[in-house]
This record gives C-alpha cells, sequence and structure tokens, in this order.
C-alpha cells in the first residue's frame, strides 16, 4: 500500500509487546469523515491509535498520515492531535496553561496561542473554568480539557480514545455535535468507544477490531452486505402484514418473515436484499398492500459487532 | 489576525526558520520544567539536601566560639574545602539532587503518566532531551550556586576582618570562583549521565548507586578509567589542595596533573557524548505505562 497524501494508511503493520500480540497485519486507508473503531477491550484499538500517533513504534510495516510519519514530529503534530484514554495530567497545571504551553511549542507568539486556548476552551465548554487547577476537575471536565488540548491547534486528524467516556448525557451529546461539526470541515476523526448506538450514529465508515486483528472495515452498510452468514433483516410497516409475509415467504432468499405483535409490521430476514425491494415495488405497484416504512433494521455498528465478534468479546 | 492566518504563519516561520523554532520550543520547555522542578513540595528534600552545610554552618556561628586567629583560618579552608565541598557537595550534595532532579525528567514523567504530552507535540525528541536537560541544568545549577556561595560566606564570616581580607584582599573569591566553576561543571556531568541512565533503566535509582560507588573508588584505578568519572575532572579544578597524609588524605586523588582547560574540556565532552547518547535512547523510548 502506498502512503497518499490525503489518506491515513497502515500498511502491514503488527506490534507485538515481547511474545504478546498488540495488532497483527493491519492494513487499511482511511478517507476524510469520522471513523470508529470498535473491538471489545483488549482488541487493540488504543494500540492501533497509539501506533498512529508514534508513542509505540510498530514491530513491522508502516504508517502514513498525509505521507507524514511520527518520525517527522513538527510537521506531523502540526496536523495530528490525539486525546489519549490517560487520565492523567502535569501536576498543579490549571486547565488553561494545559492548553496554552503546547500551543507556545507548536511555535506560536503569546497573543495567537492565547487566541486558539481560548477559542479551544469555548468549543470543549470549559472556558468557565479555565482557570482552575485540572487535579480539582470532574472526570468529565478532564475528559474535556484534553479534547480542547487536542483541537486547539486545529489538526486535520482528530484521534479520540473513548472520548465519551465519564461525561453526563448532557456533554455527550455536545462533544458529539463537536465531532460531526468537525468531521464536517473537512477533518479525519478516528473514535474508539464502546458507546455502539452513538458511534453508529455519527460514523461514516467503522473498522471492527478482535483479538489484534481487523475483523471488518468500511462504511458501515458495506460491511453489514459482506456478513453473509447472517441475512438482513428489515422491517417493514404495511397496511396488511399478512399478505406480505406471504409473499415474501415465496422467494427462496428470504428466510424468514415474522408478523409483529402491532400486526401492522412484519420482520423480514432476507439473504438478498436488493431481490426484496424488487419484491416490495411489485407488490406497492399491484395495489395489494399500502407500504408505510421500510428500513433496514440490523445495518448497524451494533449487529455488525454482534454477528463479527459476538457479545462475549471473541471473534465468531 | 485571523485564526487561519496565525496558523498558516506560524507554519510558514517554523518551515523556514527550523532552528529559530527549535530554539523557542527549548526556552518554553525549560519555563515549565524550572517551575515544576523549583516549585513543587516534591522538590523540599533537594532543598534540604543543598542547605544542610549552610544550616550547619550558620547553627555554628550562631552557639559556637567566634574564630580569629590565621591558623584558624587555614584549617577552616581547608576544612571548607575537603568537607564541605569535595565530601559534601561534590560527593553526596549535588550527586544525590542530580540524581532525583534528572532522572526525574523523563522517568518522573513516566511515572505520573505524563510523558505523552511532550511526545504528541510536534518537538523533536532530540529538542526534548536538551530543552529538559538545560531545565534541569538550571535548576541544580542555581541552587548549588547560591547554597555554595552561602556556605562559603558563613565558614568566613565567623573570622570578622581576618575573613573579610581573606575573602577580598586574598585568594578567597578566587577560590570562590573555582568552588562556582566546579559546580556549575558537577551538575553538567551529573545531570548528563542521570538523564542517560533514566532513558536506559526503568529504575535508575540502583545504576545511580552503583555510579556513585564508581565515583568513590575511581582514583584507585589507572588513569585512563579514572577519566571516566566526573570527579576526575573536578578535583583537578578545585582551588585547594588536600593534604595527602592525615585525615583529608580519604579526599585526594592520586592522578597524573590535568590542566583546568583539559579538565573543562574532558568534563564539557563528555556531558556532550552522554547526552548525543541520549538522544539515541529516547528515539526508542515507547509510551507503555501500564508495564513500566
Amino acid at each position: 500500500m502506498t502512503p497518499d497524501n490525503r489518506q491515513i494508511v497502515f500498511d502491514n503493520v503488527s506490534k507485538f509487546y515481547g511474545e504478546v500480540l498488540g495488532v497483527n497485519k493491519v492494513s487499511f486507508a482511511l478517507e476524510r469523515g469520522i471513523t470508529s473503531l470498535v473491538g471489545p477491550n483488549g482488541s487493540g484499538k488504543t494500540t492501533l491509535m497509539n501506533l498512529l500517533t508514534g508513542l509505540i513504534r510498530p514491530s513491522q510495516g508502516a504508517i502514513y498520515v498525509f505521507g507524514l510519519t511520527p518520525r517527522q514530529p513538527v510537521e506531523f503534530f502540526r496536523q495530528v492531535g490525539y486525546c489519549t484514554q490517560f487520565d492523567s495530567f502535569p501536576p498543579g497545571t490549571n486547565g488553561y496553561d494545559f492548553i496554552y504551553w503546547p500551543l507556545r511549542l507548536h511555535g506560536f507568539g503569546d497573543e495567537q496561542a492565547a487566541k486558539l486556548t481560548n477559542e479551544a476552551l469555548e468549543r470543549a465548554g470549559m472556558a468557565q473554568v479555565a482557570r482552575r487547577k485540572v487535579a480539582g476537575y470532574s472526570k468529565g471536565m478532564r475528559q474535556r480539557i484534553r479534547l480542547a488540548q487536542a483541537i486547539a491547534h486545529h489538526p486535520s486528524v482528530l484521534i479520540l480514545d473513548e472520548p465519551l467516556n465519564g461525561l453526563d448525557p448532557m456533554a455527550r451529546a455536545e462533544s458529539i455535535a463537536l465531532f460531526e461539526a468537525l468531521a464536517k470541515q473537512g477533518m479525519h476523526v478516528i473514535i474508539s468507544s464502546h458507546i455502539l448506538e452513538e458511534v453508529d450514529r455519527i460514523s461514516d465508515r467503522v473498522v471492527l477490531m478482535s483479538s489484534g486483528y481487523v475483523v471488518a472495515e468500511g462504511k458501515i452498510r458495506e460491511v453489514r452486505k459482506e456478513v453473509r452468514e447472517h441475512p438482513m433483516q428489515i422491517l417493514v410497516r404495511c397496511s396488511n402484514a399478512a399478505k406480505l409475509a406471504s409473499a415474501a415467504f415465496e422467494l427462496d432468499h428470504v428466510v424468514e418473515a415474522k408478523i409483529l405483535a402491532d400486526g401492522q409490521s412484519v420482520l423480514v430476514r432476507t439473504r438478498d436484499a436488493e431481490q426484496f425491494s424488487l419484491l416490495l415495488n411489485k407488490i406497492v405497484s399491484s395495489g395489494l398492500v399500502e407500504v408505510d416504512a421500510v428500513a433496514p433494521a440490523d445495518d448497524d455498528v451494533n449487529s455488525i459487532y454482534q454477528y463479527l465478534i459476538g457479545s462475549d468479546g471473541g471473534p465468531i | 489576525m485571523s485564526t487561519q492566518n496565525a496558523l498558516a504563519g506560524a507554519q510558514k516561520w517554523a518551515n523556514e526558520q527550523p532552528w529559530r523554532l527549535y530554539a523557542s520550543q527549548v526556552v518554553v520547555l525549560v519555563r515549565t520544567e524550572v517551575r515544576r522542578n523549583l516549585f513543587s513540595k516534591r522538590r523540599i528534600w533537594i532543598y534540604l539536601l543543598a542547605f544542610v552545610p549552610a544550616i550547619i554552618l550558620l547553627i555554628a556561628n550562631l552557639f559556637g566560639n567566634a574564630e580569629t586567629g590565621a591558623i584558624q583560618l587555614e584549617g577552616h579552608t581547608e576544612a571548607f574545602a575537603g568537607i564541605v565541598f569535595q565530601l559534601y557537595f561534590v560527593r553526596l550534595g549535588i550527586f544525590f539532587a542530580c540524581m532525583g532532579i534528572f532522572t526525574w525528567l523523563f522517568r518522573g514523567e513516566m511515572v505520573q503518566k505524563t510523558l505523552h504530552y511532550q511526545f504528541l507535540s510536534p518537538v523533536r525528541r532530540e529538542v526534548l532531551v536538551v530543552g529538559k536537560f538545560l531545565a534541569g541544568a538550571v535548576t541544580s545549577i542555581a541552587l548549588f550556586e547560591v547554597a555554595v556561595t552561602t556556605s562559603f560566606y558563613l565558614t568566613y564570616s565567623s573570622f570578622g576582618s581576618i575573613g573579610r581580607t581573606y575573602v577580598f584582599n586574598g585568594p578567597g573569591l578566587g577560590q570562590l570562583g573555582a568552588y562556582l566553576l566546579v559546580t556549575l561543571l558537577a551538575c553538567l556531568g551529573y545531570g548528563a549521565v542521570f538523564l542517560a541512565l533514566s532513558l536506559l533503566f526503568k529504575n535508575p535509582i540502583v545504576p545511580g548507586v552503583m555510579l556513585w560507588g564508581w565515583e568513590a573508588i575511581s582514583p584507585i584505578f589507572p588513569s585512563w578509567a579514572q577519566k571516566l568519572s566526573v570527579t576526575f575532572y573536578l578535583k583537578h579544578l578545585c582551588p585547594v589542595a588536600m593534604p595527602v597524609d592525615g585525615p583529608m588524605a580519604i579526599f585526594t586523588v592520586v592522578a597524573e596533573p590535568v590542566a583546568p582547560f583539559l579538565a573543562i574540556g574532558g568534563l564539557l565532552c563528555l556531558t556532550v557524548a552522554v547526552l548525543v547518547l541520549s538522544c539515541f535512547l529516547i528515539h526508542r523510548l515507547e509510551i507503555t505505562y501500564t508495564v513500566d
């Protein structure tokens, strides 16, 4: 895989801690937008993020961010901001200094660094408490001040390791809105999270990891299509559920058509969603059944996670 | 100036003048580290280590008999050179303070799990080594220059006019200058070695104590081996020669004499060589707090 100046590229990357596997033979390229790293504890998500930012070195392979590596720190970290999971801070620091001094290391003068610090504090909702010692912050505030530091220098790539941990629902919603806004501005946002519902809502693509291996990666719908051993579930709300269910049963690729308790919805499990869509079109145009809504029931991150990794976190 | 302009300006400046960027980064690192080193409650023991002789001398001056004679002054000069300076400051105070200050620069950040902030900043790791080393040097030199000067003043203040004459019209000021030079070089030499040890070992205390043993016994080794110790160079710069017999003999190195410029040059070369080694070592360092 050759480095592309617009992409984040993992090229056959492996990391071993002695004899313990961190990640093995990881190769993929990430485009702009929000990418979620999903996997159980110990699957290698943090290892992948630490490799990407040079906190650890790969045992094999190479990683490029826009053609740069962490061995060129001045150029590299101008492009990259990393909000780690480490909940530790320099002793005695306050929120303002925690952001201001790293900006000075970027080469910003006092006035520019102060301006960028205040801007980052505002965006993370920490302006009111910026002069307080970080040691007195709640877990959610510590999470947000780290986020503020990671975005303060306007990076093109933002890496967030479990950024929603410790946040109350309000702060969580604000953080998600911020991630979406940053992605809309053209930023690469890479998030690892256990909160699959929220990841699902905001992610453009997903990287599923298990035991150090990338199990699947790509846009969520595409990944779902690749999971052929689990028929796709489609929920159809219509005027005559029984008629639709019997019509669906006549198709070979439909393995189940279940009428739900409300009597107006059918949950269809099919191995060929496109063929089922054609059937629906035919039924609607013939006027036999009126269809109110059609929605895929399991092309979300949670379902893909369950199918590919399993609830116990082990690979299938 | 808009944010985008500020970002572009900083980027352009850094690209066009990387050495000025490195210099400004070193200044920022020194400022933040010195503040952390000098004004931390955890550092009180280093202040104590530096000012123990001054405290003892102050108590002796307050409660002891005032010294008046020239013979006693000569004895005090030898005692200051041998016990206070060579034994206490060089072999104990500066050594262990540098161990505390310089090993903490990186290893302390590993313990506190904050080193990743430095590694995620746009700073070359060599610049990080230089910045942290200079911060440690500024801290230790400032502390021990003041401590040595205070101890020197207290040694001669009890002699009244004889003491003032010795210091201002005799060899006193020259000796103080030499002590301050040796203090500075000791901080640089020990500092560089401890910085490298902290990058080589997860627990630099054990090799630090071994180094202390080496510094103590190196005089019995051949001349070439002695040159690998910091005290070898410092001894030759001390202004007061110790008698080769009597109790002060234990502080005497029997080695071929070295010209001051060679001693200073040798120690600075040793410091630079160890710092270069540290620059190589820092590239191997990974953030794996769980195993540290």
